[in-house]
């Protein structure tokens, strides 16, 4: 459904040479009350998301579920396996000799919610995402050196070309630039 | 393929696997050896023959280029081949006498004897579709009741060894029985015209009647050849004995049943001699405490070298052999014997005097016995005090003689070498026996023999006397063969074969008929013959046919008959002494490096006969744990004095001879004194005797055959790695084997089981199982344990148990599921030895099974701790936490599964195990169900003692015990319930199966405080 | 992995440096055209690894024999290297994980390879306990999975928690690695120019942007791996511990075996983080990023855990002094005074003795001197587990089956086999991927205080 007559718009990304101007430009940004942005940095910038108005992770949720699923599913094996499965008198000790079980339990447990963690990771970055439209930007690259980059989408309520391109050129960003879908 | 075309590796001197395979095939029956034969010169096949005995184990580990092994799996393929070709060698077993009374998978049972000495044992041998597989006792033959030795237990390994002797040869090249027999007809008939002047026959020890009678009437037909015996571990010393005391050859048994004191002059009585599994069961049999009340008895043994008996005895003294003649006097002079003075100077007085009253007060119903290998004037002596304190025909029993025609063998063999050398010997048959080999050095028999322009050999092996004669003929296994021979009482056997001759050997009795009958005659027919004679025809074939079933001939037991002792014996037995002592003084062993040297049949491979037997190469030597090797044994004040060391290679020199030999010190063993044992150091033998030990008869003497007075040693500087199988033998204190004495125990019952920590049953952190139904269970009697390791042989002849190999024991990897562990108590030049038989104790709450991965052992309903071969990854995670060690691990493949004839040797009950997998003793878990199996097919109730186990059936003592602990009527039951009855390593709560009886001592009062037996 | 800013003594990273020159000087190591040297060390170490595989085929076509195990030692070599290797990974979780959580800065420079030394190092224990099977094509018997004969794993055999905690380690310690990995990966892919690196390295980074929202759950993400991998460090040494501490051996059933086997792990980690870090930094000229203060706080932690282990030592002997078991005792007599003595007092002259010289500023502020150290404490280490294995069993509670052991060529040739894979690994490590985390190494720049923020 695009038209060919002008290459439709991702958003407008604007560039940064230090941390302390984007982090001031995100908070403009957010009380001239654009919500559809996100911001590109070398390293993690922990105020950065709280002045984008980030929510909390829920990484942490995601983990504890799997460590519970892991030490449950780990007991469960063994008991089974020792005393339903196949039990076999094994030195005169019980079928279910539940102080031998924990370390498997325990490992499962660490297991499961160690992927769990990576795996929600991913997951809640959309990742892996081999193409985005923010790579069309030349100077991203940059984005992984010494550059700090804030893009307002195309699809905020109060997105306008002209305006906001305006806006981001008043935030000390040394450069704004459209970024094509 | 054309010459050309063919690759390298198949060139015509090392053929290739298309070459190998075209050779054998259509090979049949006598030919196929032969291409054999051909074979056996190609390189790959060597190694492969070499691979055939375990001794592979340790080239394996030598790195393997890929040609080595191309060559090895050609030549094994090869055999693959071969095996095929068998089949008509093994048709001819008793399938065809009987094949209604084949059950597939039910072993049957035959009734036969072996001769060791010429003496037999009883056996019945266990069939299993015709292969032989496994000896047991006969329990109605008088020399066996039911228990065997380690050789006969190792006998079907003897039957099947690969390195038989196995073409019959021509000046070393193959020929046939027919070339044989025409070429010595011609001789023969020259010998005929001679009356057989130039015709000499010269066997070992012979019982067998139907020999016996073959041989006489041969001599009939020759009346000038002659008859010559010799048996280079024989019992020369008892006939002289017997001579000098009642002017005659007397055969001597003992009743061990009636007597309360023995004392013995290095008599090793469990071990030496004919009647020695029965005199170990009746000796432990009036010792044996039943239902907690006393052992009876006491034993005294005078011992020139650490013996079994010394460790069964409740006193002993070590003294150097050249001693034991004058403690001999002493006692009997003690014992007040007419006509003895008090020796000068006598070792061990007070002990000495006090077994003299003791024997005194038992007068009747004592024993004192004279060594197998004590000089005459002992036996003699012997005989005197026997005679005095009138045990003659009480416990001593005298009979005609059971050989056939006893000699002194020196002295005949000495007239044969003596006519050899004056050139009036035409023609030498030497059935059985390798004299080359064994004969007194002095006689130089090799050489002599080499004036006889025709010399025939038969014997199972080719040997050294093979090498030097015109003529080998292969001598059929005793398995293989029908024969007789007569047990020490006199009791004759029918030895009846259980399998046709594999490599077409020939008996003696064949051999034989040759020189008698125009046609010559099958073994069978002549021994049949003979006892047709003997019975009559009337009712003979019931006759036979009793006799074969039973193993014995009724009513053939020798009568004891009362001999007068003559007047001269005592007076020439002191004469003797005397000269002796004399001798004695002059020899003077202070010297740094001189000691007398007392030679001793090997206990495992005896005179050299078993020298090819990989069960008993490897079977720990009682005492010193040896294997593969044999040693100059010295005691730890001499090895302190010349400093040598385990393995240290001495050079012993006597009368310009010498050899080199490696010294282990043996705590116990008198200074001044240094014992070795024949029958090693083989010059020509089979793969396994190889490169084993060293020769001790070219120092043997004929006037001298046990002791030679004076020897010089020195040190050469060099070391021999000599394999034992235990290293430590002090019981740092622990109580591993608890000992007690009768007192003790009558003052303090519980004094046994407080010497270690029992923990309760119920102190546990887990409940437990129940064991409903039989629990199987076992125990064994400290007291009665010999050390003798016949139940180690039939442990592995049971449970097809491998061989590894010396390099492999070195490395700690043999493979034994039961070990008898020996502990030294006390002062090391004169320790008390205690035997310890050590096998899987089946604890209840086993460590081995917690710690498997894969729950590869674990517990059966019956309590059994049982091992699953094809589960077992091999973590050896189970031997490390097991506290007896009794697990072994297949490090390698140690089982030869490329020789097709020892396939045969298997038992068919028991799973052959691979690289790689942990294996240990299942209390014969296939004899367990077997015997259940019958119950339930008879829909009864197992009955106690239904089920022995093989180390328990072959116990010539009877000191295991194996049964259902459950049923409180069970002989388990009640030997465990005896207040002596402990635990090993009870404190570590594994609940053992196996528990131990202590071992209960009934020293002399009179003697204490008892030497050797200081705790700690 | 916020409040970056501590007033430490000294700089953890040498002024002057911003993100650009940060980000350049590390990618460049991978960047550049591969040195010479490099060639001839993967060479040499790859070399080693064929010999490893020689080795283990020779292993499989005949068998354990080949090594010196026996009964009554029927544990040797191969354990003993398979904890040595265990123990060397652990340093690399702790740094990682355990630092990261005790907000040591100081990690940042040293946690990646670190982390790829664990790898490497738990790859390489992970051969032995396959390759000590009498049966090593059956080893998959240990891991319960459905088969036809309806067995399954004996749960109460510390062997099989072995292979939950080793396989659990293996599994954590990768990923850790690789999350850790992947912005960096994403500054490779930028800052290549080859083509084909920028697909290998964009195909790794998986699209990574350094967005905000990546930022935060990554962060949180990777502080959740960290709380994860601490319990898991300290767990698996433990159950390593346990295939002694749960026999029944005299000299092996000791409860303070898990945790002064957890210290020794520690302790040999971070002498063999030492072995390659300082080579590393001069070789990379990487001085100005690993420090002079990283040794010397490496050091402070190979002191105290040193002591850590003494102690343990010394319990293990007060115990079977303390607890009258005549078993405990004779081992303890044995080792110190049998014929593995000499073992015994190498074990504590490297282990107890050489360390001490670490309490001298002089000595922890000298590469080269703790470069030596380093190595001694592992060579120590490695015969702390010689020691333990083979003196336990040697003499255990029958004397009739004491027996003696010894390595041979082929127990010789498997371990300088895994030496040679652990290297060769190193080598393909540090020439790929960046040996130091670049991320964590711009937070550390000045211009990164974002709190500060002149307003």
């Amino acid at each position: 459904m695009k038209t060919p007559a002008v290459p439709r718009l991702y958003g407008l990304m604007a560039e940064f040479s230090s941390p302390h101007d984007l982090l001031a430009a995100a908070g403009r940004a957010r009380q001239a009350g654009y919500r559809r942005m996100d911001a590109f940095t070398p390293f993690p910038i922990e105020e950065l998301s709280e002045a984008l108005g980030h929510r909390k992770s829920r990484v942490p949720l995601i983990v504890l579920v799997g460590a519970i699923v892991g030490a449950l599913s780990g007991y469960a094996l063994q008991y089974w396996v020792s005393a339903v499965s196949y039990p076999i008198n094994i030195g005169g000790r019980p079928y279910n000799s539940w102080p031998a079980f924990i370390p498997v339990t325990f490992e499962l447990a660490i297991l499961v919610a160690g992927i769990s963690a990576v795996l929600g990771m991913l997951a809640l970055n959309g990742l892996p995402m081999p193409h985005h439209p923010v790579f069309n930007v030349p100077r991203f690259a940059l984005a992984s050196r010494d550059r700090y980059f804030l893009c307002i989408e195309a699809r905020d309520a109060r997105f306008d070309r002209a305006a906001t391109g305006e806006f981001l050129k008043s935030l000390k960003a040394s450069e704004v630039s459209d970024v094509e879908l | 393929m054309s010459e050309q075309d063919r690759p390298k590796h198949a060139s015509p001197e090392r053929p290739g696997l298309a070459a190998l395979r075209g050779r054998l095939e259509g090979a049949r029956g006598p030919e196929f050896w032969r291409s054999l034969e051909e074979l056996a010169g190609d390189e790959a096949f060597q190694e492969l023959l070499h691979r055939e005995f375990p001794r592979q184990a340790s080239e394996w580990t030598e790195g393997l280029d890929r040609r080595r092994f191309l060559q090895l799996a050609g030549a094994s393929l090869a055999l693959a081949g071969l095996a095929c070709t068998r089949q008509p060698l093994e048709r001819i077993v008793p399938y065809v006498r009987q094949p209604e009374e084949i059950i597939p998978g039910r072993p049957q049972f035959y009734a036969t004897a072996m001769t060791l000495g010429g003496y037999a044992l009883g056996l019945l041998v266990e069939s299993h579709e015709g292969r032989p597989t496994k000896v047991e006792g006969n329990p109605q033959h008088p020399a066996s009741l039911g228990a065997t030795n380690a050789f006969a237990q190792a006998a079907v390994l003897g039957l099947y060894d690969p390195d038989r002797s196995q073409l019959l040869l021509k000046l070393g090249e193959i020929s046939t029985w027919a070339s044989f027999l025409e070429s010595l007809r011609g001789r023969l008939q020259a010998q005929r015209s001679l009356k057989g002047a130039g015709l000499r026959i010269l066997t070992e020890t012979v019982t067998s009647p139907t020999l016996a009678a073959q041989i006489r009437s041969l001599l009939a037909l020759y009346p000038k050849a002659k008859w010559h015996q010799y048996e280079p571990a024989g019992r020369d010393m008892a006939r002289l004995g017997a001579r000098m005391a009642f002017g005659r050859f007397v055969e001597t048994r003992f009743d061990f049943g009636k007597a309360d004191v023995v004392f013995s002059l290095d008599a090793d009585f469990p071990a030496a001699g004919p009647g020695a599994v029965r005199y170990t069961r009746d000796f432990t049999d009036r010792r044996r405490r039943r239902d907690g009340r006393a052992a009876q008895g006491r034993l005294y043994v005078v011992e020139s070298a650490p013996t079994l008996a010394g460790t069964l005895a409740d006193h002993h003294v070590t003294v150097r052999a050249g001693e034991v003649p004058v403690l001999a006097q002493a006692l009997a002079a003690a014992l007040e014997v007419p006509g003895v003075p008090r020796p000068a100077a006598a070792p061990a007085s007070p002990f000495v005097t006090a077994a003299a009253a003791d024997l005194r007060a038992h007068a009747g119903r004592s024993l004192v016995l004279a060594g197998e290998y004590a000089p005459p004037e002992v036996h003699a002596l012997a005989h005197a005090m026997n005679h005095h304190l009138g045990n003659a025909g009480a416990t001593v029993l005298h009979t005609d003689p059971v050989e056939a025609e006893p000699v002194d063998q020196a002295a005949s063999l000495g007239e044969l070498v003596g006519e050899m050398r004056a050139g009036h010997v035409d023609i030498l048959a030497i059935l059985g026996g390798n004299p080359v080999f064994t004969a007194p050095a002095d006689f130089r028999f090799g050489e002599a023999l080499g004036k006889v322009p025709l010399r025939i050999h038969l014997n199972g092996e080719r040997d050294e006397t093979a090498e030097y004669c015109h003529w080998h003929v292969p001598e059929a296994h005793f398995l293989e063969a029908w024969s007789d021979a007569r047990a020490h009482d006199g009791t004759a056997t029918v030895i009846q074969p259980l399998i046709a001759p594999l490599y077409g050997g020939r008996s003696a009795h064949e051999l034989l008929s040759v020189f008698t009958d125009d046609t010559p005659r099958s073994g069978y027919d002549t021994v049949r013959d003979f006892w047709r004679g003997r019975t009559g025809t009337a009712g003979f074939e019931a006759f036979w046919r009793k006799a074969l079933h039973d193993g014995v001939v009724p009513g053939t037991a020798l009568p004891s008959r009362t001999l007068p002792l003559l007047a001269s014996a005592v007076p020439e037995a002191v004469a003797a002494i005397a000269l002796a002592g004399a001798a004695e003084a002059k020899a003077s062993l202070a010297g740094q490096e001189t000691c007398e040297l007392v030679f001793r049949p090997d206990p495992t491979i005896h005179d050299g006969r078993f020298a090819n037997n990989g069960w008993l190469q490897e079977l720990p030597k009682p005492l010193s744990s040896l294997t593969w090797d044999n040693a100059a044994f010295i005691g730890p004040a001499a090895a302190a004095r010349t400093g040598l060391v385990n393995g240290a290679v001495v050079e012993i020199v006597a009368g310009g001879k010498s050899v080199q030999a490696p010294v282990w010190i043996l705590p116990g063993h008198p200074d001044g004194s240094m014992t070795v044992t024949l029958g090693y150091g083989r010059r020509k033998s089979g793969r396994v005797a190889k490169g084993a030990g060293f020769d001790p008869y070219v120092l043997r003497d004929s006037t001298a055959p046990w002791l030679l007075p004076k020897v010089s040693f020195r040190p050469t500087g060099e070391h021999r790695a000599l394999a034992a199988t235990q290293h430590h033998f002090n019981m740092e204190g622990r109580d591993l084997v608890r000992v007690a004495t009768l007192e003790e125990m009558r003052a303090d019952p519980e004094c046994i089981k407080r010497m270690g920590e029992t923990p309760p049953k119920d102190q546990n952190l887990y409940p437990g199982f129940a064991y409903p139904g039989q629990a199987w269970g076992m125990a064994i009697d400290l007291s009665a344990c010999t050390g003798c390791n016949a139940c180690v042989v039939a442990c592995q002849a049971e449970n097809n148990i491998p061989v590894v190999g010396k390099e492999q024991v070195l490395r700690g990897r043999e493979m034994h599921w039961l070990r008898v562990d020996r502990y030294y108590q006390g002062d090391p030049e004169d320790p008390e030895t205690h035997h310890q038989p050590v096998m899987c104790m089946h604890c209840e709450q086993a460590p081995c099974e917690v710690v498997c991965p894969v729950g590869a052992t674990n517990h059966n309903s019956e309590g059994l701790n049982v091992m699953v071969y094809n589960r077992c990854v091999g973590t050896r995670y189970c031997s490390n936490n097991c506290p007896y060690k009794v697990r072994r691990f297949n490090f390698l493949k140690y089982n030869d599964e490329t020789t097709p004839v020892l396939k045969l040797l298997h038992n068919p009950d028991v799973t052959v195990r691979s690289r790689g997998v942990m294996e240990k003793c299942t209390y014969c878990v296939q004899r367990i169900n077997e015997a259940r199996i019958d119950s339930e097919r008879e829909g009864r109730d197992l009955r106690d003692g239904e089920i022995t186990t093989a180390c328990q059936q072959a116990c010539p003592s009877q000191a295991i015990v194996f049964g259902d602990i459950n049923d409180g009527k069970s002989r388990v039951s009640a030997w465990k319930s005896e207040p002596s009855g402990y635990g090993l390593l009870e404190g570590l709560n594994t609940r053992p199966r196996t528990t131990y009886l202590a071992k209960l001592r009934n020293p002399n009062p009179a003697l204490r405080p008892d030497k050797g037996r200081d705790r700690g | 992995m916020e409040n970056r800013t501590t007033n430490y003594r000294s700089p953890l990273i040498a002024p002057g440096y911003t993100t650009s020159t940060v980000t350049d000087k590390i990618s460049a190591v991978v960047l550049a055209r591969t040195p010479r040297w490099w060639y001839v060390g993967f060479g040499v170490t790859f070399l080693l690894v064929m010999m490893l595989l020689y080795a283990i085929a020779h292993l499989f076509a005949v068998g354990i024999g080949i090594w010196g195990v026996n009964v009554p030692v029927a544990w040797g070599w191969a354990i003993t290297n398979f904890v040595w290797w265990m123990g060397i990974g652990h340093a690399g979780t702790l740094i990682t994980a355990i630092l990261l959580l005790l907000r040591q800065a100081w990690r940042n420079s040293i946690n990646r390879f670190a982390e790829a030394m664990t790898l490497f190092a738990v790859a390489c224990a992970g051969i032995y306990p396959l390759l000590h099977l009498g049966r090593p094509w059956v080893f998959y018997w240990l891991f319960p999975y459905p088969s036809t004969l309806g067995i399954w794993p004996q749960f109460r055999s510390p062997l099989v928690w072995d292979v939950f905690a080793v396989s659990t380690y293996a599994t954590i310690s990768l990923l850790f690695w690789y999350v850790g990995l992947i912005p960096d990966l994403a500054t490779l892919r930028d800052r290549s120019k080859k083509r084909v690196a920028q697909i290998g390295y964009g195909i790794l980074a998986m699209g990574w942007r350094g967005s905000a929202r990546h930022w935060h759950n990554y962060e949180s993400a990777y502080l959740m791996l960290a709380g994860l991998a601490t319990p898991l460090v300290v767990s698996v040494h433990s159950v390593v511990s346990f295939d002694f501490a749960a026999g029944i051996v005299p000299g092996w059933h000791s409860t303070v075996f898990p945790p002064y086997f957890v210290a020794g792990a520690i302790y040999s980690g971070f002498a063999m983080v030492l072995t390659l870090a300082i080579p590393l930094r001069r070789i990379f000229g990487l001085e100005d990023f690993i420090t002079l203060r990283h040794l010397q706080n490496m050091a402070k932690v190979m002191l105290a855990t040193g002591l850590i282990v003494a102690y343990g030592y010394l319990m293990e002997f007060f115990m079977a002094w303390y607890s009258g078991d005549m078993y405990e005792r004779y081992v303890s007599l044995n080792r110190m005074f049998g014929p593995y003595a000499f073992q015994f007092w190498a074990l504590i002259a490297c282990n107890i003795l050489a360390p001490q010289a670490l309490w001298l500023r002089r000595v922890r502020s000298s590469p080269p001197v703790l470069f030596a150290i380093a190595i001694v404490v592992n060579v120590g280490m490695w015969l702390e587990r010689y020691v333990i294995i083979v003196t336990s069993l040697h003499r255990d509670f029958l004397p009739s089956s004491w027996g003696m052991y010894s390595g041979t060529i082929w127990d010789w040739a498997t371990f300088i086999g895994t030496l040679g894979l652990f290297l060769a690994l190193m080598f393909l490590f540090i020439r790929f991927l960046p040996m130091i985390s670049i991320f964590e190494m711009r937070t550390m720049v000045p211009e990164a205080n974002v709190e500060e923020t002149p307003r």
